[in-house]
């Protein structure tokens, strides 16, 4: 189980939280880009073999959303939210 | 029976304290202290179990976790299945027998396989598969598969218990190296949590006769525990395997003796900050023709029953070993009295450290073991030279053997830590650590205690590996996996067929995946296919260890999590009112308890949802509608919030009214569907279907707080701070009036869609006009301290116009009548807004939205979309089951639709449905079929709408 570094109530058990996912590109104007860039858009979701980017939802804390960067072959957090080592 | 074999003296048992149990329907005698292992070997009992695939009969073999012959069933009070009978403490009444023979060890019928056994190799359970027929074999495997049944029903008494812990160094293992450990960071004011999965302190010093210092190295251990005691920052638990290492050091203890006897197990979850891992090592076993018969034993076992146990597994005991380690026990054996007959050293340049340590024994230097003779019990041993000369039998009764030392590395590796092979020692040790941990003592490599705790006296270790005996006179099989049956040559013939890769070895023969998972055997099994593919062991590489390091039982990993303390129910201040006027109560989404029906006495399930129904289409009705997802949005931009997350456009409402909408996620699926209120400029409340309120939540602050952080939008969940008994059905107005309340009710002042504050029956009310049953319908939002009383009120002043209350299921039927979507019934992953008839929703006016690029993008294809239709059975008193397919023409063909709701019309008396069907929209009047197993339905396809179609009702 992860301990997941929140920036208002510091590191919590993993079964606090619910995954929100790796970071994607962000949202395209949708009627600025063609059918297939669209649907990379949403469905091609960064899956690295090392550092990650996503989302954590504080669910079962504050609501807090949060971003880390997670290696995905240590699950060492190598980078927390801003404020939190 | 057989004679006992208790020694006269000595052991860590208390012979005072007799203890009786069963065995296989016998009665023994052990005494406190035993184990059921020991006890047994105590009482002469020589086979204890049969083997798994071809029912060998079996002995012990080991004396803790690693034992990989001996499993037992407990029954009785502590029933439970497949444990090793080295680890189960005994009890006075313990009762236990064997697994996998019947009627007994002793004479067990399933022995024929042993006759059967080259018909039987690796991999015969996957080629039953493949040729002829699977279901040739099925019944024989299914009913030979398994070892223990399951107990029948969880403990009479008694509960089981998790908590969490945090400490500053968490020490696994109590023996010397984890004390010592222990002992460091206790004196340095950390808090430190000590586990060990023994009864007792002292790891293999139980088992030994060491020196440290010139006192029994056992004293040390005793002044270790009592110093450990007396610091507050010390937690030390006894019978507490850790067993599982996972991320951010996060490990997890099966405590199974809490001092409290009301607890039966209770799991740790600790949080380390570092992890001292000193979890020793462990014995590997010899593979030579006939290792597996009942009295070849592990040579450390047999120097624990004599040492610790007070037991002589055998009278005259040979011994065979490539290390040094075997000398010690030999001199531990001469010392209890028990003759040696033979040490058989498969290296021809003994130590002579060794030597001097058993200077009267017969050591056979450059042999090795080559058979066993006996079937039952082991008789003599057959001594082969190394070099090819004659071999000859050497008479015993127990054959000690000794295959060197694993380093019990499983947790290091568990935490992904990685393992380096070292020639030397010829064993894999800890290399580099993945997470703050580090291995001491015989886990990282020093085997001796000497390499430990200053002034520890030991024997210097030596080994020559040796991974199987390979003389041409070897008789019998070589077993690499005692308990799945896996020998030499099922390795071998793996090989040959393919399954080269060490992980595809172990998955193929089964070697190493037992519940001992192969403690004994697998860098054997290594070792063997190394030298079969002429590669070095580092070459090929271990398996993965993964939890658990030993069996755990599912309640002690569940705790106290079950069902309703894990998912409490909800309810509304209504439940108690219902409870006493006859509801049918059960869940209702998102664990809400609602009242299904107010059945009367007598009265069916139908009959009482007619007569509900009834009530609403024609007089009056209310309902509970508390549990429906509510929350409050405020800030400047809530209204481009608004119009963004919802398909429709919303900040056109003026302050009072609203408007119903539906919300998709960006892929263009229905994500719920609601109302939204305007209540001030900058002030909005937005209602949710009950089972997606969380969904949604985590929707709308998941778009503000990550992608959209700039848009002023505070979101405030209010669904426990107003509850709602909504009043519907014609008189639903008159049942207001009679309340009392300063709305003024006229449509033209308080028309459909709309919402006002003031009072009713005297209570601060929110009174909204919505309707989810195609009524007249006021729906009455109070504090929910106020809501018991606002209800009795309610049906006070209802009761002149006969009202009645209303349960879920007539909420369905009324909704059905009326065409109104439901999510999970019409709405999947596949329906979008035109599907349903419901293109209005979907606005052209706005640019953007969620989901509207995705659902131009799937309507631009050319697919057949499944389209909304009412259905009609052409026989009225016909019903339909929900989810019933429809397939073109009835014919038993691919389906093109499904039937979503069937509900009895109390409007139109007959059954009216609605269904998801291919092109369904252009199929009005058409009669399509419904396609049950045995029957096909007729059914004729209408629009979507069974009463009321136009709204006078509704809006009234």
């Amino acid at each position: 189980m992860l301990l997941i570094p929140c920036p208002y109530c510091g590191k919590r058990n993993e079964s606090e939280f619910i995954h929100g996912g790796p970071v994607g590109a962000d949202r395209p104007d949708p009627n600025a880009v063609s059918d297939a860039e669209w649907v990379d858009y949403l469905t091609v979701a960064p899956n690295p073999l090392g550092p990650v980017q996503e989302r954590w939802w504080h669910a079962r804390g504050c609501g807090e959303w949060l971003t880390i960067w997670r290696d995905t072959r240590t699950h060492d957090i190598v980078e927390a939210p801003d404020g939190i080592e | 029976m057989g004679s006992s074999s208790r020694l006269f003296s000595g052991g860590r048992i208390d012979r005072n304290r007799p203890l009786h149990f069963r065995f296989n329907g016998r009665v023994y005698q052990g005494f406190e202290g035993d184990t059921l292992a020991s006890a047994l070997l105590a009482n002469g009992v020589r086979v204890t179990a049969r083997s798994f695939k071809y029912h060998r009969p079996r002995g012990i073999v080991g004396h803790g976790p690693e034992e990989p012959a001996t499993l037992v069933e407990l029954e009785g009070e502590d029933a439970s299945g497949n444990r090793p009978a080295t680890t189960v403490v005994l009890r006075e009444g313990l009762s236990a027998r064997s697994v996998n023979c019947w009627p007994s060890p002793g004479f067990d019928l399933g022995g024929v396989n042993q006759v059967l056994a080259r018909f039987l190799p690796a991999g015969f359970y996957y080629k039953t598969f493949k040729w002829p027929n699977w279901h040739l074999f099925e019944p024989s495997i299914r009913k030979a598969a398994g070892l223990a049944a399951a107990p029948a029903s969880p403990p009479a008494s008694g509960h089981f218990e998790a908590r969490h812990a945090h400490a500053d160094v968490l020490v696994v293992g109590a023996g010397p190296a984890g004390l010592k450990g222990a002992l460091e960071s206790g004196r340095a004011g950390k808090r430190v949590f000590l586990a060990d999965e023994g009864t007792e302190a002292g790891g293999s010093l139980l088992n030994r006769t060491l020196t440290i210092g010139a006192r029994p190295a056992m004293g040390w251990v005793a002044d270790a525990v009592a110093e450990l005691h007396g610091m507050k920052n010390v937690t030390h638990l006894q019978n507490a395997t850790v067993w599982a290492y996972r991320e951010h050091n996060l490990l997890i203890v099966n405590e199974r003796a809490p001092e409290q006897d009301s607890i039966l197990e209770r799991s740790w979850r600790v949080r380390a900050g570092e992890v001292v891992i000193a979890t020793g090592a462990t014995e590997r076993a010899m593979v030579f023709g006939g290792n597996d018969r009942p009295g070849v034993m592990l040579a450390s076992s047999v120097q624990a029953y004599v040492n610790r146990w007070g037991v002589a597994p055998g009278k005259r005991v040979a011994l065979f070993t490539n290390n040094n380690s075997a000398y010690a026990v030999a001199a531990d054996l001469a010392a209890a009295g028990i003759i040696v007959t033979a040490i058989l050293d498969s290296r021809e340049n003994v130590p002579p450290e060794a030597l001097e340590l058993v200077p009267d024994l017969p050591v056979h230097a450059a042999t090795v073991a080559a058979g066993i003779f006996g079937h039952k019990r082991v008789r003599a041993v057959l001594a082969a030279p190394v070099s090819g000369g004659t071999p000859k039998w050497i008479r015993c009764d127990v054959l000690a053997h000794s295959g060197g030392w694993n380093p019990t590395v499983h947790l290091w590796s568990q935490s992904r830590s990685s393992l380096r092979y070292d020639e030397g020692m010829a064993a894999f040790l800890p290399d580099e650590a993945a997470q703050t941990c580090r291995a001491v003592g015989a886990a990282a490599g020093d085997l001796t205690l000497d390499q430990i705790v200053e002034g520890g006296a030991d024997l210097p270790y030596a080994i020559e590996p040796l991974w199987r005996v390979d003389v041409p006179v070897q008789r019998g099989r070589a077993f690499l996996d005692i308990q799945n049956d896996v020998s030499v040559s099922d390795v071998h013939l793996a090989l040959r067929e393919g399954y080269c890769n060490v992980e595809h070895v172990k998955r193929y023969t089964t070697g190493g995946m037992g519940i001992d998972q192969g403690k004994t055997g697998n860098i054997n099994i290594i070792g063997t296919v190394a030298m079969q593919q002429g590669l070095a062991l580092p070459q090929v590489g271990t398996t993965t260890f993964r939890s658990p390091y030993t069996p755990v039982s599912f309640g002690a990993i569940g705790g106290l999590r079950e069902d309703s303390v894990l998912f409490p129910y909800r309810h509304t201040p209504v439940t108690r009112w219902n409870k006493s006027n006859g509801a049918v109560m059960y869940e209702a989404g998102a664990r809400w308890r609602r009242p299904g029906y107010f059945p009367k006495p007598g009265e069916s399930l139908q009959e009482a949802v007619n007569r509900e129904c009834r009530a609403v289409r024609e007089g009056v009705g209310v309902y509970d509608g508390s549990p429906l997802g509510t929350f409050e949005l405020k800030g400047r931009d809530v209204s481009e919030f608004l119009d963004f997350i919802y398909s429709n456009v919303m900040s056109s409402l003026k302050p009072g009214d609203g408007r119903y909408g539906l919300m998709l996620s960006d892929d263009g699926l229905i994500l719920d569907d609601g109302v939204a209120f305007r209540l001030d400029e900058h002030r909005w409340m937005i209602s949710t279907s009950t089972g997606h309120a969380d969904t949604v939540n985590q929707h709308m602050e998941k778009l503000l707080q990550t992608e959209y952080p700039d848009w002023q939008v505070m979101i405030t969940t209010v669904t426990s701070q107003w509850n709602n008994a909504t009043i519907c059905g014609p008189r639903a107005r008159e049942v207001m009036q009679a309340l009392g309340t300063d709305i003024d009710l006229s449509p033209q002042a308080f028309p459909f869609m709309s919402l006002r504050d003031g009072t009713v029956a005297g209570f601060p009310a929110r009174v909204v006009r919505v309707s989810f049953t195609g009524e007249l319908s006021y729906e009455v939002n109070v504090a929910p301290r106020h809501m018991a009383a606002l209800w009795d009120k309610v049906m006070d002043a209802g009761a002149p116009f006969s009202i009645l209350p209303v349960g879920s299921e007539s909420n369905h039927v009324l909704r059905v009548e009326k065409g109104f979507l439901s999510l999970g019934h019409e709405v999947d992953g596949t329906i979008d807004a035109y599907d349903l008839g419901m293109g209005w929703v979907m606005s052209k006016k706005k640019p953007d939205y969620l989901g509207k690029r995705s659902v131009m993008l799937r309507r631009a294809g050319s697919a057949t979309r499944r389209e909304l239709v009412g259905i009609l059975p052409e026989d009225p008193n016909q019903q339909i089951p929900e989810g019933a397919p429809l397939t073109p023409g009835g014919h038993r063909q691919a389906t093109e639709g499904l039937v979503t709701a069937c509900v009895w019309s109390v409007v139109n008396r007959r059954w009216v449905g609605l269904a998801l069907l291919e092109n369904g929209q252009a199929r009005h009047g058409e009669t399509a079929h419904v396609r049950l197993r045995d029957a096909v339905i007729p059914v004729t396809v209408t629009e979507p709408v069974f009463h009321d179609p136009d709204g006078p009702r509704l809006r009234s």
